[in-house]
């Protein structure tokens, strides 16, 4: 059996509390552990001056497949998640058709093992065709692999149907994920109202349309005991909403995505329609309250929100354009520069997000290095500067508004089931 | 009498731009370069009236992706009295019909070798756009909610020709402040001008967030009509009506209207502009609007005047014929 030692690098592994610089030792599929191990090994991997960690898990990806190929499918998400340093994803159901039954999330495994590259799991939509009407066949999809529930970007506007989400979840100890939107609030909305929106004259997506639905939704945890998990935050209101209720002792968690921490709605100023996504981009406040919120961990995960996009439907007048920005390749340099740099967070904190929390809220086995797992290993070189260019994307899609920009950090192997499926 | 000499050679200061896109963007400076160099255009008489050629040889087009009457016909008709060819773009004669996108458009007009694109589209940022994406000029004849540029300069122009001077002034936007682009430019070109601007309407459609332009904002028409030297009267939409915005026509007329009782209130000099087209007996009633406060036909004259100047600075050689 293929004994692998990926050497002298600094692991990290926050499921364990563990960050030395040392030897991570891998057989076959399983990691074996860390330290000196006394077999013969049969290949090395030299990572001194890197991080070695698990390989990272982002909870929050589009991949478009079936039904949208032009922006993206599983395998070329899949890729573009390994460059990234991840290697597990949870794909959102809002494909088409909708991913609403066993077979369709049984499609997604299926792909993705055509593939073989990243780990995909499916997430089920809450209700039939993600129509809001009637719930979708929770067990058949939990059957077929879902680990979590969610209408994708389609906010689930009835109360009621949320609430009995939240209830039948429970028979599955699966999660709910929120998409916190008031549609009526938002409707012909671009950016984040605010002082930006009245500048250019764009219709505002109000902060109070996030905040009362997460508001909402938290009642309805707490009336049912469902587990929640609130996506993409981006206002300081709706962290300290989360921050009560986890006070309180509701089974809550929440993710924000790179780009609603290192970027305002100044951006728009441009009318690069790269800047446009939903939640849109809010203030410097806005920023400020979640960067606390990652410290003090009342966010507890890191997420991308992948959402590509093809350029012809992307590069347009902003107010007309879809909301969306890639991500999976810019996730860990742009939470370097904006994270781990100014000291937010440390690289074990900063691992956890991506890891261990995500594993535990989507009921994973994986997000760590723990022996006998499998050895999914993300080697990132955390110094290494380079320049974002969208044209080199592995993604289908190039709608990212970072290119050019100088970042630090990068992932240069990644490991799924102790294979070597990406390296640079 | 009227210099037949380049009006360059009076202009502040030289001009670089390739595009203008809004009057936020402009310096101080810049924005008496137009309105200096706009004067050397005022037609005083008919008699006066000629083709000047700073403009010979170039294309101007306009590409007018939403209804307008007064600024595509003051476009074509500045450019050609600056000796330009001039094409007129409609959407309902395109290939947009055909599912062909905004920018390939306009690009496959540029392709055809036009030196200047005058643009109007419903969505804010689309001169923008363009700007990135042709090589020509681009002159932004009202973005969305966004900017007018134009229509600003062309009631600064206004205010400035009847009052001698902008500083010191103040000045009160009344209307759908939220919904206008034109008053985002009366605001961005007034307020860097050194008046004081207030804008007026009911909250609904007064942002709150708008002070950060540097305005004051008021929701009492007749508290303000006394402190005024210019009133501006927005035009309101019906359709904000339908959308929920305010409770009826009449009502807002009752509260915003211009009317002589109102009108009464104000300083006996009040200047009074519309960018029309206005809804008779809604916005101002049509005593007042063929009143002697009023000034709304010749905002419609020198709205050729700022628009050959800006022509001119963009694309125009100078000296005469």
């Amino acid at each position: 059996m293929n004994i692998l030692r990926i050497s002298n690098g600094r692991v990290i592994d926050p499921a364990q509390n563990l960050d030395q610089v040392t030897d991570l030792w891998i057989r076959g599929e399983h990691i074996l552990g860390v330290g000196p191990q006394s077999v013969q090994t049969t290949q090395t991997l030299d990572a001194s001056g890197k991080i070695v960690c698990p390989g990272l898990i982002d909870m929050h990806v589009h991949l478009r497949e079936p039904g949208r190929e032009e922006d993206e499918t599983i395998a070329t998400g899949a890729a573009a998640a390994l460059a990234g340093g991840i290697t597990t994803v949870a794909c959102m159901p809002d494909a088409e058709p909708a991913l609403d039954n066993q077979a369709a999330a049984e499609f997604v495994y299926l792909q993705a093992e055509r593939a073989g590259l990243a780990n995909v799991f499916p997430v089920g939509a809450i209700t039939k065709g993600r129509n809001g009407a009637e719930l979708a066949e929770i067990g058949g999809l939990v059957e077929g692999g879902a680990v979590a529930f969610t209408d994708a970007d389609r906010p689930v506007v009835s109360a009621e149907i949320m609430r009995r989400a939240l209830e039948y979840c429970r028979m599955f100890d699966k999660p709910v994920l929120c998409h916190a939107e008031d549609p009526e609030l938002t409707k012909g909305g671009t950016m984040h109202e605010g002082v930006e929106s009245m500048r250019l004259g764009l219709r505002g997506l109000p902060a109070a349309a996030e905040e009362v639905v997460i508001h909402r939704d938290l009642e309805l945890a707490q009336l049912t005991g469902g587990r929640l998990h609130i996506q993409h935050v981006s206002t300081a209101g709706g962290v300290e909403l989360i921050r009560r209720a986890k006070k309180r002792g509701l089974r809550v968690s929440a993710e924000a995505c790179p780009h609603h921490f290192f970027l305002t709605d100044k951006c728009l100023r441009s009318f690069d329609s790269n800047y446009k996504m939903n939640p849109p981009l809010r203030t410097e406040a806005d920023v400020a309250a979640l960067i606390e919120a990652l410290k003090d961990g009342t966010l507890d995960v890191i997420a991308s929100d992948h959402s590509p996009l093809a350029t012809e439907k992307k590069v347009r007048e902003l107010d007309l354009a879809p909301f969306g920005i890639v991500g999976l390749e810019t996730l860990l340099p742009i939470c370097v520069v904006a994270l781990i740099e100014p000291g937010h967070l440390t690289w074990p904190q900063f691992v956890q997000k991506l890891t261990v929390n995500p594993a535990r809220i989507l009921g994973i086995d994986a997000g760590t290095l723990r022996p006998g797992v499998e050895a999914d290993v993300a080697i990132i070189d955390p110094k290494v500067e380079w320049t974002i260019e969208p044209a080199q994307f592995r993604s289908k899609s190039r709608n990212s508004p970072f290119g050019g920009l100088r970042v630090r950090g990068r992932a240069r192997a990644a490991l799924v089931g102790g294979e070597v499926k990406f390296q640079v | 009498m009227v210099s037949e000499a380049a009006p360059a050679a009076t202009a502040s200061v030289p001009w670089t731009r390739r595009h203008l896109l809004g009057l936020e963007d402009l310096s101080c400076d810049e924005l008496c370069t137009i309105l200096d160099t706009a004067e050397q255009f005022v037609v005083p008489s008919q008699s006066r009236r000629k083709k000047r050629g700073n403009l010979a040889g170039k294309v101007v087009v306009n590409l007018f992706f939403e209804p307008s009457t007064r600024t595509r016909t003051s476009f074509g008709l500045a450019a050609r009295r600056l000796s330009a060819d001039t094409l007129d773009f409609t959407p309902s004669s395109s290939s947009l019909s055909k599912g062909e996108t905004f920018i390939d458009t306009a690009k496959n007009i540029e392709a055809m070798g036009v030196d200047l694109v005058v643009v109007r589209h419903s969505s804010s940022g689309a001169p923008h756009l363009l700007a990135q994406h042709l090589r020509c000029g681009v002159i932004n004849a009202g973005d969305g909610a966004h900017e007018h540029p134009t229509q600003g300069l062309l009631d600064i122009f206004t205010i400035r020709q009847k009052r001698g001077r902008i500083e010191g002034l103040t000045v009160g936007l009344v209307g759908d402040i939220a919904h206008s682009r034109v008053a985002r430019s009366n605001i961005h070109g007034l307020v860097k001008l050194g008046a004081k601007v207030i804008v007026c309407g009911p909250p609904t459609l007064v942002p709150e967030t708008i002070r950060e332009l540097g305005v004051e904002v008021s929701h009492n028409l007749e508290a303000i009509l006394p402190r005024c030297d210019v009133i501006n009267m927005l035009r309101i939409q019906f359709e904000r009506q339908r959308s929920g915005l305010f409770p009826s026509i009449q009502e807002y007329a009752r509260l915003f209207g211009l009317d002589s009782t109102r009108l009464a209130k104000a300083r006996k000099d009040l200047l009074l502009l519309a960018p029309g087209p206005i809804n008779r007996g809604v916005e101002i009633t049509p005593d007042v609007a063929d009143g002697p406060h009023s000034a709304i036909l010749q905002q419609v004259t020198n709205g050729l005047a700022v628009r050959m100047a800006v022509l001119y600075l963009l694309c125009g050689q100078p000296g005469e014929e």
